[in-house]
């Protein structure tokens, strides 16, 4: 065999598709005068639509059990191809997003949206990684332009006299992320040392080998589990979220905190639940310590915050937290007993739900911006039924999902979540869930308490762009359907843990 | 199970675990000398960089280090890495660090005169321990005993032997990155997608540097024209 | 003497760990905390290019050569970001220096040398 196969330019070409387009937007901005800029928005698009056509293709001849390609460094399963819809689809929304929004804060630039494009390919190699050095390297392309993108200011960034919050937020998100990505690194290193390969396959097979309990080996998950839960924004680990949420513009926060925690959510389940498995049994209890300890930090965090974007960071932190729970499940069940399965049914639906809602609600204080107004203080809401009910009906949903309210789509993940701890015996620790969702609802009405409050003599009404009216709509009603009819999400759920015949499903 | 699913990869030959365990090739007398002076090299320099006030010492101190490790490197027959290391980190980086000091100093003393002159040099540098220093410092040194405990307790898991490479480092090296005979290697994707960050690099030193000048640019204009005392002050705080 | 085996190594590795990860949580120059970001780098380097030796394939030097490549362009990005930051205080500072104000005194505290809360 010479030269690549077939398939794997076609397992290349998504990626290659972003690629393109986003080299292409940094030509084409060059030439684009000021006020049609939102072509780069429309050009950005359009590359993510074409990345998606050519992950449907792919989708189209994927064989049961996926498909390798680049000498085992590209593993494309159910589960890469399920996340990259995802990376795509909350990639599209950002986009579509953020044109208004940029004009506004005078940054548009090509730029913004090539950065966002090339982090996407990072993403997804994330996703479909199976070497750790693809996979690492995937981290950092991920990462980097979110440094860059972090980096820009925006027209309150410049005017305002907030350079000691701008380099408070640099050294936590910044230094401290580069902090754990070498901690993470050490301990691939490690795992190559046990294993002699980069191949995740290897690796299992290597770790099934040794002792559990090795002091060697204890070092090597703690320091490869520590890097990823930086980047989940477990407790500990967690300060960069809100303060890249508070600094970036609204739209970078935004897509920092959903989409980037859910490409760091699938790095976490490929390295720690797949390259891991033997050691199950050594970082679950590890891990439910995090959960809980992330749990009562946040919420006790959020309950004080008067920053949306801080209060919405910390609410993403307290989701972290959910789903860390469920660690307890695969720790100590058998693989392949049901509540096994339903533990990582539960992230899977989780991620996508949590990826929409978070966005969604970033999105919608990035409407708020006009002229002086932020829009990210608490106060800044108030009144905002009477001057836009279409922009507060939206966040209403957003804020419903958040808490999990049965109507929208956030109740689902939660529910799977505190059945597989009832199913496997830790009862306890499904009603320290409940107890934290009720709490949830506090800090939650504090965003929706001022939406609904009337105002003496009110605003003026709200000018939201189409784009982001679309948006706004879409990612609400996907919140809804999802949540009233969550037949179709739990299938194809299943489809992609290969548990059931329903292959249907998968738009095929 | 979505992974289970790769125990079904025909997989390239697990390495080659029953190789002959071979003396090191290294006259045995002079390797442990070797090793302890680059080693000790290694671990010295890297003390200082991190407790040393100044960042140019720092930097230096850093210089040190890297060479050494590239030192190890050498005697661990991997001349290539040991090439990277000396050309992109020592130079490199270190380059980097020192430019940057440099340049820091420029911008935050020139346009503002914060201190006399004397102080001039790196006063950025100046509340230079965080206020937890003890924590971070016993965090470290845990760290470090700890694992230096935990790799000497569980050392037979790394098997007590140097396979000595077959054929030359470097073509090696280019055939896992680039392949051979047409056949692509094995970490192209990888070696892809990590030029891909390096054009990301790029264009965000482009970036960086549009909006710090958009920062510095609307000051130029404004800025009245020193007066003469003034401008003598500052050549002598350049020179 | 005894002889150099790979556990000489990875305690080399180790000791360059921790350090870096003390400098990392010591010192508040920014430029500093990157250096100590190289030091863990390094160590992370060292570990694999020992483990390459060990096993007797090249796969950990290519790991540690993409090791080096992202750690340099986190470093140019990091960079960037510093100068990016002194460039606001200098512009604050001329901004200060503008309108007659006393305080030059304060000046010092305002740069971005990544202090504590």
């Amino acid at each position: 065999m010479t030269g690549l196969s077939p398939i794997d330019y076609r397992l290349m070409l998504p990626m290659v598709e972003l690629t393109i387009f986003a080299l292409g937007l940094l030509l084409i901005d060059l030439w684009i005068p000021p006020e049609w800029k939102w072509l780069n928005a429309t050009g950005a698009f359009i590359g993510v639509l074409f990345s998606a056509l050519c992950v449907w293709q792919i989708q189209a001849i994927l064989p049961p059990r996926g498909q390798i390609g680049f000498y085992n460094s590209l593993l494309v399963d159910r589960f890469a191809i399920y996340f990259w819809y995802l990376f795509l689809a909350a990639a599209a929304l950002t986009i579509l997003g953020s044109s208004r929004y940029l004009d506004i804060e005078n940054e548009h630039r090509g730029e913004y949206y090539a950065l966002l494009l090339i982090s996407v390919v990072g993403m997804m190699c994330m996703a479909a990684g199976i070497d750790i050095v693809l996979m690492f390297v995937g981290l950092e392309l991920t990462l980097i332009p979110a440094y860059l993108l972090f980096g820009f200011r925006g027209r309150h960034g410049k005017e305002k006299e907030n350079h000691a919050r701008a380099r408070e937020a640099v050294r936590k998100f910044v230094f401290h992320g580069l902090f754990s990505s070498a901690i993470f690194a050490y301990g691939l290193s490690l795992l190559y040392g046990f294993s002699g390969s980069t191949n995740l396959a290897h690796i299992v097979r290597a770790l099934g080998a040794v002792n559990p309990r090795d002091p060697v080996v204890i070092i090597a998950l703690l320091t490869t589990i520590t890097g990823l839960l930086s980047k989940i924004a477990a407790v500990p680990l967690h300060r960069w979220a809100p303060a890249a949420s508070e600094t970036a513009l609204t739209t970078i926060s935004g897509y920092i905190l959903s989409l980037g925690m859910a490409a760091a959510w699938v790095l976490f389940l490929r390295i720690v639940v797949f390259g891991m498995l033997p050691l199950r049994a050594v970082y679950a209890p590890v891990l439910t310590v995090v959960a809980i300890a992330t749990l009562t930090l946040a919420t006790v965090a959020a309950l004080m915050q008067t920053n949306t974007k801080r209060l919405l960071a910390y609410s993403a932190i307290v989701h972290t937290g959910y789903i860390l729970l469920s660690f307890s499940v695969i720790g100590s069940e058998r693989i392949a007993s049901p509540a096994f399965f339903d533990a990582l049914k539960a992230m899977l639906i989780y991620l996508p739900v949590l990826t929409l809602m978070n966005l969604g609600a970033f999105l919608v204080i990035a409407a708020l911006r006009q002229g002086a107004v932020l829009g990210d203080d608490l106060a800044d809401l108030t009144g905002l039924f009477d001057r836009s009910p279409f922009v507060a009906v939206t966040m209403l949903i957003f804020l419903f999902s958040l808490a999990g309210i049965p109507p929208a789509a956030g109740y689902l993940g939660k529910y799977y979540i505190f059945r597989s701890l009832v199913e496997s015996g830790h009862r306890s620790l499904a009603a320290a869930g409940v107890v934290f969702s009720l709490l949830g609802l506090l800090y939650y009405w504090k965003i929706a308490k001022p939406i609904f409050t009337r105002q003496p003599q009110p605003n003026p009404p709200l000018p939201v762009s189409l784009g982001m009216r679309s948006t706004l709509a879409i990612t609400a009603l996907a919140t809804l359907v999802i949540g009233v009819y969550p037949r179709p999400l739990i299938t194809l759920v299943s489809w992609v843990l290969g548990i059931a015949q329903a292959t249907h499903v998968a738009g095929k | 199970m979505p992974f289970a699913s790769v125990t079904w990869l025909k997989l390239s030959k697990p390495p080659d675990t029953d190789a002959p365990p071979m003396t090191p090739p290294m006259t045995p007398t002079m390797t442990p000398y070797l090793f302890y002076t680059l080693a000790g090299l290694a671990i010295a320099g890297s003390t200082l960089v991190v407790t040393r006030r100044k960042p140019v010492h720092a930097a230096l101190a850093l210089l040190v280090t890297l060479l050494a490790i590239a030192g190890l490197y050498l005697m661990l027959y991997a001349p290539f890495v040991a090439g990277v290391q000396i050309a992109l980190y020592a130079v490199a980086v270190t380059a980097l660090f020192l430019f940057v000091i440099v340049l820091m100093n420029l911008l935050l003393n020139q346009p503002l005169k914060l201190q006399p002159p004397s102080h001039s040099v790196l006063r950025f540098a100046h509340r230079d321990y965080s206020r937890v220093w003890p924590v971070g410092l016993a965090a470290g040194c845990g760290l470090l005993a700890s694992f230096t405990y935990a790799l000497v307790k569980s050392r037979t898991l790394f098997p007590d032997r140097m396979v000595s490479p077959s054929g030359s480092n470097t073509q090696q090296i280019t055939t896992l990155l680039y392949g051979e005979n047409g056949r692509p290697g094995q970490y192209i994707l990888s070696l892809e997608i990590a030029s891909l960050l390096l054009l990301v690099t790029i264009i965000g030193a482009a970036i960086q540097v549009g909006s710090s000048r958009s920062v510095i640019a609307p000051l130029k204009k404004e800025e009245p024209r020193p007066s003469v005392e003034d401008r003598d002050e500052r050549r002598i705080t350049n020179h | 003497m005894l002889p150099i085996t790979t556990v000489h190594y990875l305690v080399v590795a180790a000791a360059l760990f921790g350090i870096g990860v003390s400098g990392v949580l010591t010192r508040r120059s920014p430029v500093i905390v990157l250096m100590s970001i190289e030091l863990i780098l390094n160590a992370v380097n060292l570990n694999l290019v020992a483990f390459s030796r060990m096993w007797g394939n090249p796969q950990g030097q290519v790991f540690a050569i993409f090791v080096t490549v992202a750690a340099a362009s986190q470093a140019v990005v990091a960079v960037g970001v510093l100068i990016v930051l002194a460039c606001g205080v200098v512009a604050r500072g001329a901004a200060r220096n503008r309108e007659p104000s006393p305080n030059h005194a304060s000046l010092p505290n305002g740069l971005p040398n990544g202090d504590a809360e």
